[in-house]
């Protein structure tokens, strides 16, 4: 338990993540996660931990995979374009049944999109993200004070099912400065216990330990076992957050930054004369698809506000069915929400106007948001100038 | 009254090896369980088994294993370290793994001259995979992505990764070594023993490279593949040490 | 006396014991093994000197030399 201190996000992840006892970081360069990397390099070595620069993002995560493989509570973090690189150790990870922490301060996309904040990688997160049936744990954020405490959490809930959890942020989480405490005494890794997987040295007749990822024949047994830990976790470990759900005409549902948008929607609803109320998930997987089915019934439509083209929706639309329509708010690659916006597109899904709500048919869309771009340029896949 | 001149190191295990008759990487894991076995060292041993032919390799070595994905070996193996500096880490890789897909990775290990030992097995081929072109292909060397023999002006020039790391300070130990006779494999237990005594003196990187024999991907008689390791492998890959920063 | 024992489970009869023997005492068995090969086999231990080159050259680690 700390007091109160004023912190940059990027910087509350880093100290939570040590004070959670990570003690192993690799990682490379990219904005704007920059700080976290920095922070490890600095105190990490004080902590009796080690910090390695890598050589790329894919040696990072393959050098967290070792690190994790020993029992050291281990971390990365990167963003969007990184976390792509990383796809490979983290189904590796995965499939070796290893925990670690992964961070993505994302930003926007695809390719090398834009330094600031964005969603877009959520469903990268939620499915797995590299090539194989599994899943990872994704912690979503909304404060510089659950940056700094979910560390813990995550790197708890990574070791207690052996698997990778991912912290999913955003470049403005990552970036801001807020207020903040940490709600846990800092843990000495040495007085945790040992790990029967881990690989180690002097094991004293303890038995040969393999950490693999090949399983050839036993494939089939393996991933089954693993659908198992998965029903438990969906089970067990769905977390969410709500403001205002008992009597609200219209649910918003968001994650991370865009849960703050909503939030201010939620705080101004009763001027504007309109029910509002909030579910933000904090678990992205396991999704809490329980609890926000139970409030379907109850509101009159269901509005998803994220920072990407609709895919927080997807999840929405599997959790709550036909009970209730469920309109999409949507600011793709790094546009920002606000409670206004946010309002208006509530406003249109309870009197079927379209204002401020995106079409998922795109091409067809009312989409409102301010593009650069002109939108009916169309397809432009023809070739010139050729003979055929 | 007998007394064992020779047998099985104790650091192995008694599972059958699976890698085709007349393979060199048996030879070279008999010389490691030696190595653990002279050095003392076989409880400290975490090894990283690499993505190809020898991706079963943790079944016969008794230590604690990780077996990562393909080419990534040094950045496993740095991992391990780090956290378990107490430990002696190798990391076992063949041609296509090391100097193609993790070439970044093994530059890196040597450039921050992780105290780890590599065991790089070179045999101009990709093995697991059914003899495609490796870096380390020869000039004129028939691979099944080279139909023709490998042609320079199309696939460039083999690969030289001992020459090539001496470049870098980082790097402590680099010998080439082949398995082709009795005195070279004296020769290359020598080296590999030299490479993990390094780790035990925290010298730094060290790498053992060695020409080793595929006689299944070359469609070689045993005899012929010993045949080309001498005759068309170490003119291009010569032998020796070209790198002893540990000595002293 | 030296002698060898060659472990028929492990032979792969690649027979580089086989060529490497300098006092040409080894050679292929006549009987088939459990894995299908004829593995090596001492057809001459009058002649070993128990030099243990063929325990240097086996890629299998099925050979193991002993001194009387």
């Amino acid at each position: 338990m700390t007091e109160k201190t004023l912190r940059k996000g990027n910087e509350a992840l880093a100290e939570g993540a040590i004070r959670a006892g990570i003690r192993f970081f690799a990682g490379y360069p990219i904005t704007p996660q920059n700080e976290v990397p920095e922070y490890m390099a600095a105190h990490m070595a004080e902590n009796g931990g080690a910090f390695v620069q890598a050589e790329s993002e894919v040696a990072a995560i393959n050098m967290v995979y070792g690190a994790a493989a020993t029992g050291t509570r281990s971390m990365t973090s990167s963003s969007s374009p990184g976390i792509s690189l990383k796809q490979e150790g983290i189904t590796y990870l995965a499939s070796a049944d290893l925990p670690c922490l992964i961070v993505n301060v994302m930003r926007g996309g695809p390719g090398l999109g834009s330094i600031s904040g964005a969603q877009g990688d959520y469903f990268q997160a939620t499915r797995g993200g590299g090539n194989g049936d599994y899943h990872i744990i994704v912690l979503a954020p909304n404060s510089v004070e659950e940056l700094g405490n979910f560390p813990k959490l995550g790197i708890e809930l990574a070791e207690k099912y052996r698997m990778p959890c991912m912290i999913l942020a955003d470049g403005i989480l990552g970036q801001m400065m807020e207020s903040m405490a940490f709600n846990f005494d800092p843990i000495d890794p040495n007085k945790l216990g040992k790990f029967d997987w881990a690989v180690d040295i002097n094991k004293q007749g303890r038995g040969k330990s393999k950490v693999f990822s090949y399983k050839g024949d036993n494939l089939i047994a393996d991933v089954v076992e693993r659908a198992k830990r998965y029903g438990l976790i969906e089970k067990d470990e769905a977390r969410y957050e709500e403001r205002n759900t008992d009597d609200c005409d219209v649910l918003l549902v968001a994650y991370g930054l865009s849960s703050r948008a909503c939030l201010e929607a939620v705080s101004t609803t009763k001027e504007k004369g309109l029910k509002v109320g909030l579910f933000r998930p904090i678990t992205l997987w396991p999704f809490p698809s329980k609890r926000l089915a139970e409030l379907s019934k109850k509101a009159k439509a269901i509005l998803v506000v994220e920072q990407s083209l609709g895919q927080l929706v997807q999840d929405v639309k599997l959790a709550v069915g036909s009970n209730v329509p469920v309109g999409l708010n949507a600011y793709p690659a790094g546009g920002q929400p606000d409670g206004n916006q946010i309002l208006t597109a509530a406003k249109s899904l309870l009197t079927g106007q379209t204002e401020g709500l995106f079409d998922l048919q795109w091409h067809a869309a009312n989409f409102t948001y301010k593009c650069e771009r002109n939108l009916s340029l169309g397809v432009q896949g023809d070739r010139k100038g050729g003979n055929q | 009254m007998s007394t064992i001149i020779a047998q099985k190191p104790k650091s192995l295990t008694d599972v059958p090896m699976h890698y085709c008759p007349g393979c060199g990487h048996g030879i070279v894991h008999r010389l490691m369980g030696e190595t653990f076995d002279e050095l003392g060292i076989a409880d400290r041993v975490i090894g990283i088994a690499p993505v190809g032919c020898a991706v079963f390799a943790d079944d016969y070595f008794k230590c604690d294993t990780v077996q990562g994905a393909h080419g990534r070996g040094p950045a496993i193996a740095t991992g391990v370290k780090r956290s378990k500096p107490g430990a002696i880490v190798f990391s076992y890789q063949g041609d296509g793994d090391l100097a193609s897909i993790g070439m970044a990775e093994i530059v890196h290990a040597a450039v921050r001259s992780e105290n780890i030992t590599i065991i790089f097995i070179n045999n101009a081929i990709y093995g697991m995979t059914g003899g495609q072109m490796a870096p380390t292909t020869l000039v004129g060397q028939v691979a099944t992505t080279a139909p023709k023999g490998r042609d320079p002006k199309l696939q460039g020039w083999p690969i030289n990764m001992c020459e090539m790391l001496a470049q870098i300070t980082g790097s402590k130990f680099l010998a080439r070594v082949a398995v082709d006779c009795p005195q070279n494999v004296i020769k290359a237990k020598q080296a590999i023993k030299k490479a993990f005594e390094n780790q035990v003196n925290n010298v730094g990187f060290s790498m053992v490279e060695v020409l080793s024999q595929c006689p299944t991907n070359w469609h070689a008689s045993v005899p012929q593949a010993l045949e080309f390791v001498r005759t068309k492998m170490m003119p291009q890959y010569p032998l020796g040490i070209f790198k002893d920063e540990g000595a002293k | 006396m030296p002698r060898i024992e060659v472990d028929a489970t492990r032979c792969k009869a690649c027979y580089l014991c086989v060529d490497v023997c300098p006092k040409k005492c080894l050679g292929p068995s006549k009987s088939i093994s459990k894995k299908g090969y004829f593995p090596a086999e001492m057809q001459h231990s009058e002649n070993c000197i128990g030099c243990a080159m063929c325990y240097r050259m086996c890629p299998d680690i099925a050979i193991t030399v002993i001194k009387e």
